[in-house]
């Protein structure tokens, strides 16, 4: 019986001991102005997990962002303090981590995240609060419609639909398109559905659709079936983890057919895992580090110094919601969450690293695709579309 | 026809994969009457030490691949006889609950280490083998690495055969999943046939994960729940405890899935494996080949 | 018996009603509480819930259930759907206002509703345990719970794989608290009851059960239904909570998390459940920084336990009859 007890008050004590070791700033309420010191801006990002590369490479961005602005002195007289929470790429965690942060820690604004499901979870707890959210890279147009408090720095998935659609018919002059969906991915299956409203509304035809689930490592069934209808260009929707499987398969198995894809794409192995057969493969995304634009030089220098790798789409992104957050609160001249909102929404030609941002009524950004080529196993630009 | 040829090749070399982890499943269970759910991680952990191996031995080499292969059995090996003797052995004799929930505890374990250790993010599983595509003249397409798979298997399952039929070890190990305590009666070492048997179990899978990670190369610390619990179902189709039985169950859901995922169902393939286990466990819980087996009070 | 549990079987309905007015007194002030210390109440009691359900089934009843997410998925989905869909159409603009009676009437009839559908599914699912022992239970419920998240991740209506968001939010503290007190309650009454030791039977010695005479059936069936409905009650909270659901969050892993709960706590030992439920999820908030630790000291905490005390942390009474004995 004392042993029971005794191991019980062991355990509360290891409780006490690591809430007294949390840095904690206990100031309950949910101020949105800070006190003099410094400026208080959460993060939140998917650091570990399976989708830990997106948000290293984001959150790398985001940090690059806040020590030029410090380095640089600073906005409104004070110091930036980034406060970044690791959601794990687990579901359920980012409500809580905003309510962490938002009411805890006391930041004024929050960014976050790549994932559009997680970004959905944090929102109405920003909205709620009237501090506003920036998502650096979530394409879900739902993540935007949740409240007025909602940004986001990049296009949305239905325009990337309509812009792929159109370099499919344009450039890839393919007028028979299969689709391979990932339906385990409401990403995936969005950005799907949107290419195949636009392409057929412009006259192309679908000649066949497969699914696969993510994780899965065996498409040949889906794509000897595919394989059958012969279209002229594959589609695929998905992430870098299966694409590179799925074009080392449709090689194999002897498809000629170009494939393309969108911005989930993106990341360096999805050469080494797909070798060859990726090679003369295209993908949009937001960024391309090879722009001659003195802007985009500068940043992927700026990185490259401090990360020793070349940023991607979710770098320059979180770079970019950085840098529009604190102009926003320059021009608002506060860091009131109602103020710095509307200057948001009054965003217009923000110079940003992945191309100008303009914010649009519905608080989404306005802004071209890239287009990019895998060539000896690098990523080339090809062309950049803006949008209609 | 072509397509269903060409879907019987693909389902074949998946399954071949399923039937060398089924085998590893099958074989614990026949002697120790529980799931080492840890069986399919060592399948990772030997697609990773060939990973890694991979990087010091010159690519496309038929030498280079065969010693990855073997080193990385005997390292698998040597991982599944400790794992049995820190975290089974102990519990051996009391609830076979309280293992269970062992076995389960070092799954996770195996599977989140690997994700501190390797990363989360998928790696590219480097060319151990010379690759070739091997066309016919009505267009069957089949990998070199494909005809691996078969080769390999169809090797192990023989030697596999060989060792519990022919060697006194493999007769000590079926005596040992008669009647465990008969057996130690008449002077046969349990710990030491256990330990081999886990070990022989984990050098197949070794194997296994390579093979796989050869065909699908890209490795990634979760690579093995799906595989393993689908290695299961096959244990069980043909029979959990029947050697040959798991053989047979690999190669067929390897076919069943195959097929399924051809279909407009595709995306409901994992969820067909679990529907199959429940239905064989309603229906003919002894498998295909197994025997019935009355519990005795 | 001790003095604690005399006075609770004294007055048990007594008690009863007096947490819960005690629950209601706490949301009365849960306004001064910081927002983010009261979300982490709200994760504690829905946790409380479903790691005591849980132990109905795999600490009570000795039946090792894999699959509890899949349970809390169906009260989720099943909750949210007629909140989102029907709520609007009965009351109108009123659905927005929490308080308002309509509201919670809504609310309280979404959730039992989304607990009943889940109860129905537990009765699908621990139907074929009855052929089933030990380890292939375990799997066959694990199976069962992908098979529900994939099947939820294939309906469009209900978002797909994206999920349902948007759902209103309902859940305070004072319906997670009191349901957590009602869940307690009742698992308490059912395994103290002379019936319920029939629970018991079937965990210790099955045949020897049926063999006195005992329907292990009924027994293990009830054990499923009433463990899953208030797995889905959890689920309707979780869900009026996030205000997002997706089906990757019902997966594997959060089955795995609530069985931790109950084997920490000791299977079959409802307060060490309870205690269990608190430290494992205020822990991982105070640790943040080490988060990417926490599956590999979780695991590691399965097989230590297992290897050394496998009746759970909080087990404090000699004459207890935990499932697991060192």
């Amino acid at each position: 019986m004392r042993r029971n007890i005794l191991s019980v008050a062991a355990g509360l004590v290891c409780i006490a001991l690591a809430a007294g070791c949390n840095k904690s700033s206990d100031t309950p309420g949910a101020t949105s102005s800070s006190t003099g010191g410094a400026i208080k801006i959460g993060e939140f990002a998917s650091l570990t997990g399976s989708e830990a590369t997106f948000g290293q490479m984001s959150h790398h961005g985001t940090e690059l962002a806040i020590d030029q602005l410090n380095a640089a002195g600073g906005v409104l007289g004070q110091k930036l303090e980034l406060h970044t929470e690791d959601d794990q790429s687990k579901q359920g965690e980012s409500k809580t981590i905003a309510k962490k942060l938002i009411s805890r820690d006391g930041v004024v604004a929050l960014l976050g995240e790549v994932a559009s499901s997680r970004s959905l979870e944090a929102a109405p707890v920003c909205q709620e609060n009237k501090i506003p959210q920036i998502s650096p890279s979530s394409t879900n147009p739902k993540v935007t419609e949740i409240g007025d408090y909602i940004f986001r720095v990049c296009f949305t998935d239905p325009q990337q639909g309509k812009v792929l659609a159109q370099f499919a018919h344009t450039t890839l002059k393919a007028h028979k398109v299969a689709i391979l969906t990932d339906a385990a991915s409401a990403y995936s299956v969005g950005l799907a559905n949107y290419f195949r409203d636009a392409f057929t509304a412009a006259g192309g035809q679908i000649t066949s659709e497969g699914k696969y689930s993510g994780g899965d490592k065996d498409f040949s069934a889906q794509l000897t079936s595919i394989k059958g209808e012969n279209p002229d260009a594959l589609f695929v929707p998905g992430y870098y983890t299966e694409v590179g499987l799925i074009a080392r398969q449709a090689h194999d198995l002897g498809m000629k057919a170009p494939l393309f894809g969108g911005d989930g794409w993106e990341s360096s192995e999805l050469v080494n895992i797909g070798g060859a057969a990726v090679e003369g493969t295209y993908f949009s995304t937001h960024f391309s580090p090879e722009e001659k634009d003195p802007v985009v030089e500068k940043f992927v220098h700026d990185f490259q110094a401090k990360y020793s790798v070349t940023p991607d789409a979710m770098a320059a992104l979180g770079y970019d919601s950085a840098m529009l957050l604190v102009d926003a609160m320059k021009r608002a001249g506060s860091t009131e969450g109602p103020k710095v909102r509307d200057a948001l929404a009054a965003t217009k030609d923000f110079p940003g690293v992945a191309g100008k941002i303009t914010i649009d009524p519905q608080r989404n950004a306005t802004k071209p695709l890239v287009i990019l080529q895998v060539k000896d196993g690098k990523f080339h630009l090809v062309e950049k579309i803006a949008p209609q | 026809m072509i397509e269903f040829l060409q879907q019987l090749i693909n389902g074949l070399s998946v399954g071949f994969v399923y039937a060398l982890l089924a085998l590893g499943y099958t074989m614990v269970y026949g002697i120790l009457r529980f799931i080492n759910f840890a069986h399919s991680d060592v399948f990772m952990v030997g697609a990773f030490c060939g990973f890694y191996m991979g990087k010091h031995v010159p690519a496309h080499s038929l030498g280079g691949g065969l010693l990855v292969i073997v080193l990385t059995m005997l390292i698998c090996a040597a991982l599944g006889i400790i794992i049995e003797r820190l975290a089974y052995r102990p519990l051996r004799g009391g609830s076979s609950l309280a293992v269970l929930i062992t076995a389960i505890g070092v799954s996770l374990l195996l599977e989140n280490v690997g994700q501190l250790v390797f990363g989360a993010d998928p790696k590219y599983f480097p060319e151990l083998f010379p690759a070739k595509v091997y066309v016919s003249s009505s267009g069957l397409r089949v990998s070199s690495n494909q005809l691996l798979v078969f080769v390999v298997t169809a090797v192990l399952l023989f030697a596999l055969q060989w060792i519990v039929l022919r060697t006194r070890t493999g007769t000590a190990m079926r005596a040992v999943s008669f009647n465990a305590q008969a057996a130690s009666l008449v002077g046969i070492n349990n710990d030491r046939v256990i330990s081999f048997t886990f070990g022989l179990g984990s050098a197949l899978a070794a194997a296994g994960g390579i093979l796989y990670s050869m065909n699908y190369p890209s490795i990634d610390p979760y690579m093995g729940i799906l595989p393993g619990l689908k290695a299961f179902v096959a244990a069980v189709l043909g029979g959990i405890g029947n050697i040959p039985g798991a053989a047979l169950g690999g190669i067929l859901l390897g076919l069943i899935e195959t097929f399924v995922k051809g279909t407009r169902f595709s995306t409901y393939t994992d969820a067909i494996a679990f529907g199959l286990l429940i239905v064989i466990l309603l229906f003919r819980p002894a498998g295909l080949l197994g025997k019935f087996q009355v519990e005795k009070v | 018996m001790n003095r604690f549990k005399m006075i609770l079987s004294a007055w048990p309905k007594a008690i009863l009603l007096a947490l819960l007015a005690g629950c209601y007194l706490f949301w009365l002030l849960s306004n001064r509480l910081n927002p983010y210390y009261l979300a982490v109440l709200i994760n504690i009691g829905i946790n409380i819930i479903l790691a005591v359900s849980l132990n109905l089934i795999n600490g009570y009843t000795g039946q090792f259930s894999l699959g509890h997410a899949g349970f809390m998925a169906v009260g989720a989905y099943a909750s949210a759907s007629i909140t989102m869909f029907v709520g609007p159409k009965v009351l109108g603009s009123a659905a927005a206002n929490p308080l308002n009676p309509g509201t919670i009437a809504l609310f309280l009839a979404a959730l039992c509703l989304g607990g009943i559908a889940a109860a129905i599914t537990g009765f699908l699912v621990g139907a074929p345990s009855l052929r089933l022992k030990g380890d292939y239970l375990a799997i066959v419920t694990l199976g069962f719970g992908e098979i529900i998240r994939v099947v939820f991740r294939n309906i469009d209506s209900l978002g797909g794989a994206l999920g349902l968001n948007g759902i209103p939010s309902y859940t305070n503290i004072f319906w997670v608290l009191g349901t957590a007190v009602i869940s307690i309650y009742v698992v308490l009454a059912m395994v103290h009851s002379t019936y319920g030791r029939g629970f018991l039977a079937v965990r210790d010695d099955e045949v020897a059960a049926e063999a006195m005479g005992l329907n292990t059936t009924r027994y293990k069936i009830v054990a499923f239904i009433v463990g899953a409905f208030f797995a889905g009650i959890a689920g309707g909270l979780y869900g009026h909570y996030t205000l997002s659901i997706d089906p990757k969050g019902f997966g594997f892993m959060r089955s795995i998390e609530i069985v931790v709960i109950v084997i920490l706590g000791g299977m079959g030992n409802t307060g060490g459940v309870v205690a269990a439920a608190i430290l494992l999820t205020l822990l991982p908030e105070f640790l943040r920084q080490y988060e990417k630790y926490q599956m590999v000291f979780y695991s590691l905490l399965l097989i230590i336990l297992m290897l050394t005390r496998p009746q759970g942390l909080f087990a404090w009474k000699r004459r207890a009859r935990p499932a697991l004995r060192a």
